[in-house]
């Protein structure tokens, strides 16, 4: 199938090439063989400026309608997403701007003075009024975004200790992820890989005579309760991991040896976001694919696709290995009686060790 | 100067009636001629082995379930049945990006035109070492066998990506292609750090101490300048890079931790200990940001100067160029840290990173405004060179643009390591500098082999290159804002991701086509070296000195003394002439004035 797909393709652009030849041939009737561009070539290839401008400004509305509609430009699920996403929205706009005016005039000004013999281009070499103002422009639109950027860095990275947040662990591993609550007292007993013991399935390497560490709890599923501030305390015990929630707006590297931090509020449940109207359309859009998929595999005799429910996602964002591609954790947003309810499920960390 | 000049003159002379075997010509050569087009035919060879990884890779992503001929036939044993191996998808995504970014465009695209234009344009015989030269050219060819053998040994080669962060690229036991794969990318990397070394220091004696008479700095073409400071940049940082390779090499085979600490892994703990990945995250970034200016730059050289040609109309703005050739230059070395906004250092190191790498986007944009400054009102010679340059201009200004997104580290956060970077970089220094690369050879083919280029082929690999480089790399902004991450070998463990398969599928059409296209671009390359037409001394009627010199090539450059010259390269359509060029090195009339540029 992809074989063919791809001989079609070379066939196609085979036949293509041979025209343009052509096309090219016959603009170029009774001119010599130098090599070098002629009138003609001048007018044909400006004309197609002006063509590939279309094209450029084609692609781009055709990106943002087809493409434009992400889930992950709006509908955030923090408290510093909306930031975020006003940033980009504000930056996105002075880029379409200047890209569609630059564009324009880079693509106008070759078609509009294509060569013509015996033209004479226009000696002008230096102007210090105009340098200066096209120096000065992005100096201070510049400035703007820099400030405006940095403001919102700094908020959303600097998580204020005192309001009492929700510690929880992310614990990477060549290929999953672990979550570590600090359990009663909010409080992580200490940890490192050197204490690990597989035999006493001690697998994040707690230290078993630390106090703080008795009641921890460790899962493979990140429950959060909505509304509260977690503060995630990133741990690698192999390779380089990057934890990326892109729902939240959050991702932080996981290093072998340090341990790394951010901080965000969950402002939107799971259950509501299922209940979003643009992540229904979302949800089933990707269903109605999954549903074709899985005919297809049906008919060759191979089990189809499971239905598609929305979830949060924590994702592996950094090269790691052979399994990157499928490093990934649920995420949990629910109510605060929901999330004690889960919570008192779990084994604390002194129980869960096998003697 | 005119004394020193004199001598040279004298001994180029002498060795001129030496007499030239087949080895001496076209092997171990010392002419920069020679090696440059040494450089252009290996840079072209590796970049055809980096294509094609790349639409192996391309069409995985695309039709991840289906097995494919083509990966059986190419990869053997790494794609039984015509399945692709995760391992290996991970190698070729390494493999293509060091290969592309440093034995393509940078030796390739720098140690072409460096050599082919230093000793030509600024009127010296030859490099100030031929020798050092060679020795050059033979390490990087050195570095590229190395290279390429490193993707036959048994484990597999480098999969660690092409900026290879420890501990992954350390430990075998946590990929396959850290063992004797990334040993040889070490190895390769080392050597040809070696070879650019040399040659960076080649150029840069060469254009303080061999300009001919006349030749003042501000007189100087465009791309002098920006090789010059090219081959500053590339003394400054490759260095760093080398270190941190050496370091790594010390950790991975002699028990050091200088990156590496606390780790566990496959049930055992290793004995690192008070290491950090994040220096060598520094280190690395401390060459590989500058790298990306040593990789744009000579294509902003070679664009000016080819678009001036073009327009038959002086650069705007040569002093304002020359400044933000320098001041982009400066503020390549500290800015690196963008690259690591979420790497663990501290945020408030972030918020520096952000203000400088903020601050590149002056030059860029003064560079931008002046390249279209510069047709506006022009008579503009659509040569292939000139669409390659105009290319350039579009291509940069895109991708650059999206730069003030990446360089913003509050949204970096969300779109750092997706599609989103991908997009940006291959755009505003993958795509532009291989135009500019295109757009030299169009230009100096005459210069190289003595023959022109057939223009036609030339118009068509173009447009649908340009039309191609969109198809692929537009869309790849908007499923890198969708959350996608890069380097993952299938999307489908994410029913997430499923509405984007389609997109990658368009994106993979694109590429293939776009590849294609290069085939013909390759067809009259080396069919032109044999039965292209036969090229005029001054083909595109340019003012610099290469083009005083005989269409066959002769070591020394000159037959007779090397020209003096008299004004700047940019005398295009100057008013009270009868050319709408003037050369260098004709002086200046009775009451010309110089142009107090």
């Amino acid at each position: 199938m992809t074989a063919l797909l791809t001989i079609l393709v070379l066939v196609f652009i085979a036949i293509a090439i041979w025209q343009m030849v052509k096309i090219f041939d016959l603009a170029q009737v009774g001119t010599s063989n130098s090599q070098v561009a002629t009138d003609k070539d001048n007018t044909l290839n400006g004309y197609l400026m002006m063509g590939f401008l279309a094209f450029i400004y084609l692609i781009t509305i055709w990106s943002f309608v087809e493409l434009g509609d992400l889930p992950l430009m709006s509908n955030s699920a923090s408290e510093h997403g909306p930031e975020i996403d006003n940033l980009m929205i504000i930056s996105m706009a002075l880029i379409f701007v200047v890209q569609t005016i630059t564009q324009f005039l880079l693509h106008y000004f070759a078609y509009k003075y294509k060569g013509e013999k015996g033209k004479q281009a226009l000696f002008f070499a230096d102007n210090n009024t105009l340098e200066f103002i096209w120096t000065i422009i992005p100096v201070i639109v510049l400035a703007g975004l820099i400030i405006y950027g940095l403001f919102t860095w700094s908020a959303i990275m600097n998580v204020n200790e005192d309001e009492d947040p929700l510690i929880v662990e992310l614990y990477a591993q060549q290929f999953n992820w672990k979550a570590r609550y600090g359990g009663a007292d909010n409080t992580l007993g200490k940890a490192n890989v050197r204490l690990i013991d597989i035999d006493r399935a001690n697998i994040l390497g707690l230290d078993e005579a630390d106090p703080n560490a008795q009641d921890d709890v460790i899962t493979s599923e990140l429950h959060l309760p909505v509304g509260r501030t977690v503060l995630f305390k990133m741990r690698s015990q192999d390779v380089l991991h990057s934890a990326y929630m892109p729902h939240f707006r959050a991702q932080m590297n996981c290093v072998p040896g340090m341990i790394t931090q951010f901080g965000f509020t969950p402002t939107v449940t799971t259950a509501d976001m299922r209940q979003n109207p643009d992540m229904i359309d979302k949800v089933a859009n990707i269903n109605s694919i999954r549903a074709e998929k899985s005919e297809k595999l049906i008919a060759k005799g191979e089990e189809a696709l499971e239905r598609y429910d929305f979830d949060y996602l924590l994702l592996c964002n950094k090269i790691c290995g052979k399994s990157h591609y499928n490093m990934q954790m649920k995420i949990i947003v629910e109510t605060q009686e929901e999330y004690d309810a889960w919570m008192k499920e779990q084994k604390a960390f002194k129980n869960s060790l096998i003697n | 100067m005119s004394a020193h000049a004199d001598t040279h003159d004298h001994e180029a002379h002498e060795e001129h009636h030496h007499k030239e075997t087949f080895i001496t010509k076209y092997i171990f050569s010392i002419d920069h001629k020679m090696i440059a087009k040494q450089y252009l035919i290996t840079g072209t060879i590796m970049g055809v082995i980096g294509v094609i990884m790349s639409l192996m890779f391309r069409m995985q992503i695309a039709w991840p379930e289906e097995p494919n001929v083509l990966f059986e036939a190419l990869l053997g044993k790494w794609a039984p049945g015509g399945v692709m191996d995760a391992d290996i998808y991970l190698a070729l995504v390494t493999i293509h990006g060091t290969i592309m970014v440093f034995f393509v465009l940078t030796a390739g695209l720098s140690g072409t035109f460096s050599n082919l234009l230093i000793p030509l344009q600024i009127g010296a015989r030859d490099m100030a070492s031929g020798f050092l030269n060679m020795v050059s050219y033979w390490l990087f060819f050195l570095s590229s066998v190395i290279m390429l053998i490193s993707l036959f040994v048994e484990a597999g080669p480098a999969a660690a990506g092409w900026t290879i962060y420890p501990p992954l690229s350390a430990l075998p036991l946590a990929s396959g292609g850290s063992g004797m794969g990334m040993t040889l990318w070490l190895v390769s990397m080392a050597i040809f750090i070696a070879s650019s070394l040399l040659g960076s220091l080649n150029y840069v004696v060469t254009v303080i101490n061999l300009r001919t008479k006349g030749m003042s700095m501000t007189r100087l073409p465009l791309t002098i300048w920006a090789f010059f400071v090219t081959a500053i940049i590339g003394i400054v940082s490759f260095p760093v890079l080398l270190s941190a390779a050496l370091l790594l090499i010390m950790d991975r085979s002699f028990g050091t931790s200088f990156f590496l600490s606390d780790i566990f892994i496959q049930g055992e703990v290793l004995h690192y200990q008070g290491g950090s990945p994040v220096l060598f995250e520094h280190l690395f970034w401390f060459l590989g940001h500058p790298e990306v200016y040593i990789v744009i730059l000579p294509a902003m050289g070679l664009v000016s100067e080819i678009m001036a040609t073009n327009s038959r109309k002086p650069i705007f703005g040569y002093r304002a160029m020359i400044t933000s050739i320098l001041a982009i230059a400066f503020l390549s070395t500290i800015v690196w840290g963008h690259h690591m906004f979420i790497s663990g250092m501290n945020p408030f190191l972030g918020s520096v990173f952000t203000f400088t790498t903020l601050l590149i986007a002056i030059p860029s944009a003064v560079k931008a405004f002046n390249w279209i400054t510069t047709i506006w009102k022009g008579n503009i010679q659509m040569n292939p060179a000139m669409l390659f340059s105009i290319g350039f201009v579009s291509t940069f200004i895109t991708g650059g643009l999206t730069g003030i997104i990446l360089g913003d580290s509050a949204l970096d956060i969300n779109v750092h390591d997706t599609y989103f970077v991908i997009a940006h970089f291959h755009l505003v220094m993958g795509i532009s500098a291989l135009y500019g690369m295109f757009a030299g050879i169009y230009h100096w083919y005459p210069k190289m082999f003595g023959r022109m280029l057939n223009k036609n082929l030339g118009y068509i690999h173009f447009w649908i290159t340009a039309i191609c480089a969109y198809g692929v790399f537009f869309p790849m902004h908007f499923i890198g804002m969708a959350g996608l991450p890069r380097r993952y070998y299938t999307n489908s463990n994410f029913p997430l991701f499923d509405d984007l398969a389609n997109t990658n599928v368009i994106i993979t059409v694109f590429a293939l086509i776009g590849g294609a296209v290069q085939l013909i671009y390759l067809y009259n390359f080396f069919s032109s070296m044999f039965f292209g037409k036969k090229a005029e001394k001054n083909p595109w009627r340019s003012t610099t000195l290469e083009w005083t010199t005989e269409v066959k090539h002769i070591h020394g450059n000159w037959e007779g003394d090397i020209p003096h010259v008299y004004r700047w390269s940019y005398d295009y359509s100057k008013p009270g002439h009868d050319d709408d060029f003037v050369m260098q090195n004709v002086p200046l009339k009775e009451g010309e004035e110089e142009l107090q540029h």
